[in-house]
């Protein structure tokens, strides 16, 4: 490979759009589980950390390398429970039609993926 | 290096687990499709850390005779902090959700900067650019992490009052100062050979102390009210510190999920700054509510304390009631007894809905995460600006456990520190009650006008057992009564 330069640049420009695009967008009563959702993302420096612990040719590489991977388990793993509890409660009551006023409007769940 | 397959399957894993993650947030943007959002970009995470597995094929010559025992120590490392925080996660009150994020956060940051350490420990980085970008991901990583464990030990309740000491800002640009020094000697030291006097271990050991004091530095004077903010920044901290880690790790999948959370973070930062009219830097850097106590001009009236099933009772024979939920009926675990009382009104023909302020709170859009639990559908709550003009038609404002966000002295008190603050309107309301734990001042420390007005009487109660209470009265009077 070989991320260098402008590339890198590019590379960060375009993600940047892409996040303030698709936050911009956001109905602030999906803000907590969206924050919790982008929180799960950056959990992915596990993946970092997986490939500085196998490298690690010392015990302080190492002993820090577990510490990076036991960190960003801890992130995506606990990012994953939460936000999924959170929007686990929006499923229920969120698939109602707009305009059904109180009462009778029956809970039609939203198919899973 | 990598041999081919490996190296090709992980580039594939990679680019999807990016694909994965955009398209989840994307699906996360709409409440209908939002938890299938989390799904695919858990399901983005589960291929990405599988696949980082066959780096195996291509660690260097040095690493090689440590292979066995560094998949077990990954293997344990996934086990038991993925375990962990997938329990914790599991277990934890919804209202404790603002601290678990905190907390998650500062893992994901502590992460990056353990990635750097390694890079940095074992003198990897390949020319200046690369030293550089690992220092500044290190500095903001480790940020991040002592920034969100105070956090976290605020909103837990750990930590009870900002700290705040005279020439406090002075102190902590002195630290950042040294950190910034301290990091460009380390750059220097490692790129000219140069050996340092406490070495380049100490020196490194040095960079990430100065880093961490000045993440709790940073935090400490900030108040409960502000951590919303505090936590979406840090949240974009750690994304922005991932994204460049990745970059010193030759990893685009790291750069495009850590950049993409770094901008979403810092919009949604900006987006909650506007809704309490401060700009960021006032939130991080003015000693938020020390000023205020003096300047307030005199409030006239006093509290009027009622009962709660008299309140409640009134509440059943209005026509239109709406309800300001704050931080206090999080803390009391009221909602589900709150949506139990809202169907008593409806069913006596009482027109109910919620205003759900931007910063009520901890977090940016607990409060509907809180209603959404307690099963309160979606039509019934209202955000600020679409309900601020109902107030004046309502005969009931309930405010329950809300403070700074209906405190009219942002509107006419230019003293006042929330002066331009938005609020919502509950004064304009013919009646209001305030639930409230005691006498007590907001997060803020100010004095709320609104409680000392004439239409407004004070409920002191838990929120809960509060609403407990006026179930019961409006129950003893019978549904058949319906006026």
């Amino acid at each position: 490979m070989g991320i260098t330069g402008f590339v890198a640049l590019y590379i960060f420009m375009l993600a940047a759009f892409t996040g303030w695009v698709i936050i911009g967008r956001v109905p602030a009563i999906l803000h907590t589980p969206l924050m919790s959702g982008s929180n799960f993302v950056h959990g992915i420096v596990v993946v970092g950390g997986l490939f500085a612990l196998l490298n690690a040719s010392t015990a302080t590489e190492q002993a820090i390398g577990f510490l990076a991977v036991l960190l960003g388990a801890g992130n995506a793993a606990g990012g994953y429970a939460v936000t999924d509890r959170m929007l686990a409660m929006f499923q229920t009551s969120g698939a109602k039609p707009k305009h059904a006023k109180s009462g009778h409007a029956k809970a039609r769940r939203p198919k899973k993926v | 290096m990598l041999t081919m397959i490996p190296q090709l399957i992980i580039g594939a894993t990679d680019l999807a687990a990016a694909f994965l993650f955009m398209y989840g947030l994307k699906r996360m943007s709409s409440p209908v499709t939002a938890p299938s959002g989390i799904f695919v970009a858990g399901l983005g995470m589960l291929v990405a850390v599988l696949a980082s597995f066959l780096y195996i094929f291509g660690v260097d010559a040095a690493a090689k005779p440590h292979l066995p025992v560094n998949i077990g120590l990954a293997v344990v490392a996934l086990a038991i902090g993925g375990g962990a925080a997938w329990w914790s996660g599991k277990k934890v009150a919804m209202t404790s959700m603002p601290q678990m994020v905190a907390l998650y956060n500062g893992m994901g940051g502590g992460a990056a900067g353990a990635i750097a350490a390694v890079e940095l420990f074992g003198n990897k980085a390949q020319g200046t650019t690369q030293l550089v970008v690992t220092l500044i991901g290190a500095l903001i990583g480790a940020v991040s992490l002592s920034g969100s464990l105070i956090a976290w030990a605020k909103l837990d309740g750990v930590i009870n009052k900002p700290l705040r000491v005279k020439g406090q800002q002075a102190f902590n640009g002195f630290v950042m100062l040294a950190t910034l020094a301290v990091g460009s000697y380390l750059a220097f030291a490692a790129e000219s050979g140069a050996n340092p006097m406490i070495g380049m271990t100490g020196l490194i050991c040095l960079f990430f102390g100065c880093a961490l004091i000045f993440g709790v530095l940073m935090t400490l004077p900030i108040g409960g009210a502000d951590m919303p903010v505090v936590i979406s920044i840090y949240n974009a901290f750690t994304g922005l510190a991932v994204g460049l880690e990745g970059f010193v790790l030759q990893n685009p999948a790291l750069m495009i999920a850590g950049m993409v959370v770094g901008a979403a973070g810092m919009l949604l930062t900006l987006l909650m700054a506007k809704a309490m009219n401060r700009s960021v830097s006032n939130v991080l850097f003015t000693n938020f509510g020390a000023v205020a106590k003096h300047k307030q001009g005199a409030i006239k009236g006093s509290l009027k304390p009622v009962d709660a099933g008299d309140a409640g009772i009134f509440m059943r024979y209005a026509a239109k009631v709406i309800i300001v939920p704050g931080y206090g009926l999080a803390v009391a675990q009221g909602q589900q007894k709150l949506y139990e009382f809202v169907k008593l009104l409806q069913a006596a023909r009482v027109s109910v809905k919620f205003a759900v302020h931007p910063v009520a709170g901890r977090m940016p859009g607990q409060m509907d995460v809180l209603l959404a639990e307690a099963g309160v559908p979606y039509d019934l709550i209202f955000q600020l600006e679409d309900i601020n003009d109902d107030f004046a038609t309502a005969d009931v404002a309930l405010v329950i456990g809300a403070n700074d966000v209906v405190n009219p002295a942002a509107r006419t008190d230019k003293s006042s520190p929330i002066f331009g603050m938005p609020i919502l309107n509950a004064d304009q309301a013919k009646k209001v009650y305030v639930v409230k734990r005691g006498e007590g001042k907001g997060y803020a420390g100010i004095v709320n006008a609104l409680f000392y007005g004439d239409n407004c009487d004070m409920v002191y109660g838990d929120a809960q057992a509060v609403l407990v209470k006026m179930i019961e009265a409006v129950r003893g009077l019978g549904l058949s009564a319906a006026a």
